[in-house]
């Protein structure tokens, strides 16, 4: 699956889609494939605030649970209610349909940091290899 | 989320089918010590392996699990008597041909493992034990043998173990073999040629709660890869895909069965754990009977139930279990989503006085408080055999 060019990520493999001062979240590709099966979605509520670097929710497979990063801070807009009945959606469209919540960005220069596709692709084809040494 | 990577996989034990899972795809776990296939998402991930052994016919590389053997020293006798004294249950009521489920206990009554023991003759016994254990039950066998007249034998590194689970499982396997897999009954085994492979190991055991066959064969790669390709054709028609470890979990638990480390350990005695069917405190003294006396005069403390949530929420090891005033009163053991029954399940130590069915058991699960309730176990009880007809031309004499 390819990664969207215009999308940003993180080393916890969140990608960012940012829309003037909202950004869409989700995990990526390479996270839903790590995880397996989507079971079971914990999102924040609507108003509640989320903290570049801290835990905003999980999503669990039936092996694990997998925190989900803020990759930025700032305020729950909009959470992804549709993955409370079919959280496969993750699976199947990580990128998109599988988004978990949309932030209000405190502070919008935050995305800045992240990884582009191209550095996100290198860092996870890194990772990939480290695994299988 | 947080990464996953695998450190020192060069480290890692493995089976003689490891290239055959990576070659498959399979998302490989370190467990235990060994480098193994967690599942295949290839071929449809766990959830998709799970339904197929209870619906058809799944395959799962068990070769990490360990072997042992007691046979006659000197004179016969020796081996029973040495398997008598290990284990809990009463292999002297053991045909040969016939296996038993049991467990050798540490003189206080708590579990150094759980064991399947096999008659494999007059005086000669196989205990199939778990692998993350191999070592101190092997240590275990020979240090509390030594007074018995008894040859003991490590053979885990010997054999290749496949277990084909599944209503499909015996048309499966009897496609590749010449015994009479129909005679076999539920926890009896016999020898035959698998795959031209004479005196083969063949046993209707398994950890799933489905019928099955576990088959050891040698364990040289070329042996065993042979055989995994005959087994995977042979059971094309019956939709067969490989299954990992973490199918394995969730079937084992919807049938309740216990996992070594979580339902018992040894911290945990029999009577807790609730197999005292295994234990035959009448056949005479074993390691660990006195303690087992005790206990149950003492009475029990704690005990092992099943849970099912009833909030939104998966229980997972290890987690807390509190009362609704929230104070800790027992622990999660095993805890995961059910694929069979479409819902969150758990076994969990909690005081004898919560539990009875039906009882609210409450489940730290991270910041929440999640309402869970006893139930009945096991959670899955496979659907009895209808007896099927032997030829067309019985079923139309039959219907007249």
């Amino acid at each position: 699956m390819a990664y969207p060019a215009n999308y940003r990520y993180t080393k916890e493999h969140e990608w960012v889609d940012v829309k003037g001062d909202v950004a869409a979240v989700g995990i990526t590709d390479y996270a839903q494939h790590e995880l397996g099966d989507v079971v079971f979605v914990e999102l924040p509520k609507v108003g509640a605030k989320v903290e570049a670097g801290k835990t905003f929710g999980t999503v669990e497979s039936v092996k694990a649970v997998s925190d989900i990063y803020a990759p930025a801070s700032g305020e729950v807009v909009e959470a992804n209610g549709a993955l409370h009945d079919t959280p496969e959606k993750i699976n199947t469209d990580p990128h998109g349909a599988g988004w978990l919540i949309k932030v209000r960005l405190a502070n919008p220069a935050d995305i800045g940091g992240l990884m582009d596709a191209a550095a996100y692709e290198a860092y996870i084809a890194a990772q990939s290899k480290e695994a299988s040494a | 989320m947080e990464s996953v990577t695998t450190p020192a996989i060069a480290e890692l034990r493995k089976t003689a089918l490891n290239a055959v899972h990576r070659r498959l795809g399979a998302k490989m776990v370190n467990f235990g010590g060994w480098d193994m296939p967690v599942e295949y998402p290839t071929t449809g991930g766990l959830i998709v392996e799970h339904k197929a052994v209870r619906s058809s016919v799944g395959v799962f590389d068990v070769s990490h699990m360990g072997d042992i053997r007691i046979r006659s020293g000197r004179a016969p006798g020796g081996a029973l008597a040495a398997v008598q004294h290990l284990s809990m249950n009463d292999a002297s009521t053991l045909a040969i041909g016939q296996a038993q489920y049991s467990a050798m206990l540490y003189p206080e009554g708590t579990f150094v493992d759980d064991v399947i023991v096999h008659r494999l003759g007059e005086d000669d016994y196989l205990l199939v034990i778990n692998a993350g254990t191999r070592e101190k039950d092997v240590d275990w066998v020979r240090g509390n043998t030594k007074g018995f007249d008894c040859v003991v034998e490590d053979l885990s590194d010997a054999y290749t173990q496949l277990a084909i689970q599944g209503p499909r499982a015996q048309e499966l396997l009897q496609k590749l073999t010449d015994a009479n897999l129909g005679v076999i009954k539920n926890y009896w085994f016999t020898h035959g040629a698998v795959c031209g492979l004479t005196h083969t190991l063949i046993a209707r055991t398994g950890y799933t709660g489905e019928d099955g066959f576990e088959i050891y064969v040698p364990s040289d790669s070329a042996t065993s890869e042979f055989v995994w390709d005959k087994v995977m054709e042979a059971g094309r028609e019956f939709g067969v895909i490989p299954c990992g470890l973490g199918a394995r979990n969730t079937l084992r638990l919807e049938a309740k069965m216990a996992l070594y480390g979580h339902e018992i350990s040894d911290k945990i005695n029999v009577w807790e754990a609730g197999l005292e069917r295994f234990c035959k405190m009448e056949k005479g003294d074993f390691i660990g009977r006195t303690a087992l006396e005790r206990a149950k005069a003492a009475g029990l403390t704690r005990a092992l139930v099943g849970l099912e949530m009833v909030d939104r929420g998966i229980a997972r090891d290890e987690y807390c279990c509190c009362n609704e005033s929230s104070e800790t009163i027992g622990v999660i053991t095993s805890g995961s989503p059910s694929p069979t029954l479409c819902k969150n399940i758990a076994l969990a130590y909690v005081p004898q006085s919560m539990a009875a069915i039906g009882t609210a058991i409450y489940v730290q699960i991270r910041a929440q408080k999640c309402k869970a309730r006893v139930v009945a176990t096991p959670f899955y009880k496979r659907p009895k055999k209808t007896a099927v007809p032997q030829s067309a031309a019985n079923v139309s004499t039959s219907l007249v």
